[in-house]
């Protein structure tokens, strides 16, 4: 749910990172972090386990530029991937403008990660969200990797609806800035469109 | 169904910020945050200055919402009176309306009593200006007036041209 703040001239946005477990969602995070200028970016939240998995959120406010004088901050968020935080999933979907699902692209990772965009499916519908009319984009992470599937079948399996696609890797920035900047223009098009 | 969007505009702000800077005084409190469900800072009053307040409204807004999901748990529709307490400040925390997170921080200057009494006051208050923010949303987003309705498909691509 936007925040649109006439006294500050803000526009306030909420994106969130899904996937399964160890897909790459906190390390898209930790990407841009690291590669953003430190006036256009907060701090960075990680609340993890001592094994550094993803507990309840990760979280990073981001600043992108103005809109006809209004500043627009999109603040980013992780969901816990693991089967069992899904209570927390719920959580942090509330009040959401956009979606990056995070695919992991290793071959043994499909069956999670088609039970994963079922969920997300699942808990945005428990929001009163219909994902076919959320801003949402899918990455294809871990392309890198040798034991990667086959795009035309990851395709056919998480993105029947055609939504926008990029292909990524992570650990080393590749995709993930465009994959930041398809979803945000996304959730900008759908507030104006919601905007009449 | 899907949240609307928050509107908030100087007038709104202005009636939000004069609840807030009395709460101050009233409650003796060091800080006061104010903070929508969904972790976004919407006013603050007070002497904590240096306190990344963005941080603040994010983790104020999962906690909400942890104890929320525990509360469903056990039956309860919500916690909405949270305690922390700490070695030398405090934190009170106040869901108000289902929709809106009062923070007061505060010392030894004070006390939960004093806290809890004066914010049962404003947070009325806070519900009333939220309550008429919440209309006026709907009225506006109903006529198209937003600053969305006005920005070009072009505005949103220059945004990313840099």
């Amino acid at each position: 749910m936007s925040f649109i703040n006439y006294s500050s001239r803000e526009i306030n946005c909420k994106i969130v990172y899904y996937g399964p477990g160890l897909c790459g969602k906190t390390t898209n995070l930790q990407w841009i972090y690291n590669k953003t200028n430190p006036e256009l970016k907060g701090k960075m939240i990680s609340l993890a386990t001592e094994t550094e998995r993803t507990l309840f959120f990760d979280f990073l406010p981001l600043a992108l530029g103005e809109i006809r004088g209004f500043k627009t901050r999109f603040h980013l968020y992780t969901v816990p991937g693991q089967v069992f935080y899904d209570a927390s999933r719920k959580l942090i979907l509330k009040g959401v403008d956009g979606v990056v699902f995070v695919a992991d692209s290793q071959i043994e990772r499909m069956e999670a990660n088609v039970e994963s965009v079922e969920n997300l499916r699942a808990n945005l519908a428990e929001q009163g969200y219909n994902m076919d009319r959320t801003p949402c984009v899918i990455q294809y992470n871990k392309r890198d990797l040798p034991n990667a599937a086959p795009l035309d079948e990851m395709k056919s399996l998480l993105n029947p609806t055609g939504l926008p696609e990029f292909e990524a890797c992570a650990t080393d920035g590749k995709g993930v800035f465009e994959t930041l900047k398809a979803v945000a223009r996304s959730v900008l098009r759908d507030l104006k469109q919601m905007s009449g | 169904m899907r949240d609307t969007q928050l509107v908030m505009y100087d007038e709104d702000y202005r009636r939000i910020l004069g609840v807030v800077q009395r709460l101050v005084r009233d409650a003796n409190a060091k800080g006061i945050f104010v903070v929508d469900r969904n972790g976004q800072l919407i006013a603050e009053a007070g002497e904590m200055r240096g306190v990344d307040t963005t941080s603040l409204a994010s983790l104020t807004a999962g906690c909400i919402a942890a104890t929320g999901g525990l509360a469903k748990l056990v039956g309860e529709e919500d916690f909405p009176v949270h305690f922390h307490q700490g070695q030398r400040d405090n934190l009170h925390i106040t869901l108000v309306s289902h929709r809106i997170i009062l923070v007061v921080v505060f010392d030894d200057r004070s006390s939960l009593g004093l806290v809890r009494l004066r914010v049962k006051k404003a947070g009325g208050e806070l519900a009333k200006i939220f309550e008429d923010i919440q209309k006026k949303t709907e009225r506006q987003a109903a006529r198209g007036g937003t600053p969305f309705s006005e920005i070009t498909d072009d505005d949103i691509d220059n945004l990313f041209s840099v």
